[in-house]
């Protein structure tokens, strides 16, 4: 198990927007988190990434406790994340957010960058290597020189991720990152996001897209108003009546 | 502009403005250029805090007066070594810096720009009130020439070759920092906190550092100022002038790297020509004209180049934005650019 959270609680003023969440992600698995708007799966990633802090609970990285880390601590604890309204860094070449991505991987600080020392340049050169390969993959490679801010929205998305990858993770939380694609670039996200579990990355996936959930997830957790109504594999989700009334509609018509 | 090869324009501007010295003997242009040169020094650091990190400063004339009263105590009450009262100058402030930095960067952008406004003022009524140190309103005289070994900076040229020295390497560290990983995590921080946070930068360590090293060059500058005027009094450590430095930031170009310079070189070039033209056109004006003066061209460039003087050039080369539907084959030009 490489992710453990238990007792996961956050109340915004009179709002519970996770109320006692609990669950462990297994090594390699895309975990998918599902629910309506407001349900508090947003939340769940600001608390795992610490950008908020929780009224209650715990949430452990290979048994190393997260609660009160900063987020950059957190990042280099093995956890990056892609934002639901993108957060590229737009002034910047595609090129260059995935450079900045793979922050933790350089080592030169702020007097050593003025310095005119050789190994900076090799250090700059593998990083900039590693990624052209990311864009590569993630079918980006062509747009590597222009501003990130004129790319279509669909590749914004991708490149979020490339730019997360960039940093190696263990665990990486994506956050709609199908919102805004059509079904054809949906597809290829599906295959892109299979190809890294391949690779042995574990995955928290947020998406409502119900049939690209059901394709890739491992195991499902449906949140509904900020509780955990329900987890389990994609064919216990489909059978749950719980879930079928709360968030798949009155005719349980899933995929 | 087609003749002139770009690759070859600021070397040749470098290399002009190097040779001046040797072709006027005009004093008062000299002393221009030096002082112009000090504001850069400034400005360079200010340029790193606002258009990289992100925040504004309202108190590096308390940092750059700060290193000139440094280098003026040390030198004519204690009689320290000059160069080591130059280092003082450059540290003090870098100091200060660091603890006026760590609780405020924490809070919002907004808080620094009040901490150091206030920070500038109470240091600015240190210089002016604190009589036994630091003189009162009329200051500390002979202070001293900068001496290396046996070298002393004892003349404008020789002031001007020291200037421009500090200034190319100060240059080229900042634009191996601005193309750096550092560099990067600064735009990042302005870009999105959030998703610099994500990559794993240390957000308010890099603004911390953005911070220090923008106040050791101010204290620096203010070491040399004293070195060079040899005589140092409160007026030019106001808070006016802590205006006019963030004004040559913004005039210059924020996030660009000849910026500084130009910013600097025009607004002291318009503070002479203002200086003699106001009289002529309105017999009994006092100092507050050339304010608005200068408010005036502020908002003026905002309107018409709000990315800065530094930016001009950007205007001009081809758009390499992708058009729906096309290709992405104009785009190396831009990689090229991004300094990687
Ligand atoms: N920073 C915040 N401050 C106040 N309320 C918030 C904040 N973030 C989320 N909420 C509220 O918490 C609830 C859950 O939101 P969110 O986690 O974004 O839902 P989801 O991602 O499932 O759509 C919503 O009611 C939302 O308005
Ligand atoms: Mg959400």
């Amino acid at each position: 198990m490489l992710l453990k959270i238990e007792g996961l609680t956050k109340i915004f003023g009179g709002i519970t927007a996770a109320k006692d969440i609990c669950c462990q992600v297994n090594e390699g698995n895309i975990f998918a988190l599902i629910g309506p708007n407001g349900a508090g799966k947003t939340t769940i990633f600001n608390l795992i990434t610490g950008m908020l802090k929780p009224d209650g609970g715990t949430i452990a990285i290979d048994g190393k406790e997260l609660i009160g880390l900063k987020p950059y601590q957190i990042a280099a604890a093995g956890i990056t994340r892609t934002f639901q309204n993108l957060q590229l860094f737009g002034d910047m070449t595609v090129l260059e957010n995935v450079i900045t991505g793979a922050y933790l991987k350089g080592k030169t600080g702020f007097i050593k960058s003025m310095l005119p020392l050789p190994g900076k340049s090799r250090e700059d050169l593998r990083i900039k290597e590693e990624a052209r390969a990311l864009l590569k993959d993630i079918g980006l490679e062509k747009a590597a020189g222009i501003p990130a801010a004129t790319l279509p929205f669909g590749q914004q998305r991708l490149l979020e991720i490339a730019r997360a990858m960039a940093s190696g993770p263990r665990l990486l939380l994506l956050d709609e990152p199908a919102a805004g694609l059509n079904s054809m670039e949906t597809k290829e996200l599906a295959g892109y996001l299979m190809q890294l579990r391949s690779q042995g990355l574990t995955m928290l996936l947020i998406e409502h897209d119900v049939e690209t959930v059901m394709e890739v997830a491992d195991r499902i957790m449906v949140l509904n108003f900020g509780c955990a109504i329900c987890e389990g594999t994609p064919a216990e989700i489909q059978r749950d009546p719980a879930v079928i009334k709360a968030y798949l509609g009155e005719d349980g018509n899933v995929a | 502009m087609a003749f002139i090869n770009k690759n070859h324009f600021w070397p040749g501007i470098i290399l002009f403005l190097l040779i001046i010295p040797l072709i006027t003997n005009s004093n008062y242009l000299l002393s221009i250029l030096i002082i112009i040169g000090l504001y850069t020094i400034i400005v360079q650091g200010l340029g790193i805090l606002m258009g990289y990190a992100g925040q504004i400063s309202f108190g590096h004339a308390a940092f750059f007066g700060l290193g000139a009263y440094t280098v003026a105590i040390l030198t004519t009450r204690f009689h320290s070594p000059t160069v080591l009262a130059l280092l003082g100058a450059a540290l003090l402030p870098g100091v200060i810096a660091a603890l006026i930095g760590r609780p405020t960067l924490k809070l919002q952008e907004l808080y620094l720009a009040l901490a150091t406004l206030g920070f500038g003022l109470l240091v600015h009524i240190g210089f002016t009130e604190g009589m036994e140190l630091t003189g009162g309103p009329s200051g500390i005289a002979g202070i001293p020439y900068l001496s290396v070994g046996s070298f002393v900076f004892d003349s404008d040229i020789k002031f001007f070759y020291l200037v421009a020295g500090i200034l190319i390497l100060l240059s080229a560290g900042i634009k191996g920092l601005i193309e750096s990983r550092v560099g990067r995590a600064l735009r990042a921080i302005r870009e999105s906190e959030h998703a610099a946070e994500t990559a794993g930068i240390d957000t308010a360590a890099l603004k911390l550092q953005a911070f220090i090293f923008s106040a050791l060059l101010a204290g620096l500058a203010g070491g040399l100022y004293a070195y060079y005027i040899t005589f140092i009094s409160p007026s030019p450590f106001s808070f006016h002038a802590s205006v006019q430095f963030v004004l040559m930031a913004v005039v210059g170009g924020l996030g660009t790297f000849v910026g500084p310079l130009l910013g600097a070189a025009m607004v002291v070039a318009l503070g002479e020509f203002l200086r003699w033209a106001i009289p002529v056109v309105i017999p009994n004006a006092g100092g507050e004209y050339q304010i608005i003066f200068f408010g005036l061209i502020l908002v003026v460039l905002m309107i018409f180049q709000p990315e800065g003087l530094g930016a001009l050039g950007k205007r001009l080369k081809p758009a390499t934005q992708k058009l729906p539907g096309e290709g992405y084959s104009t785009k190396i030009e831009a990689e090229k650019e991004g300094g990687l």
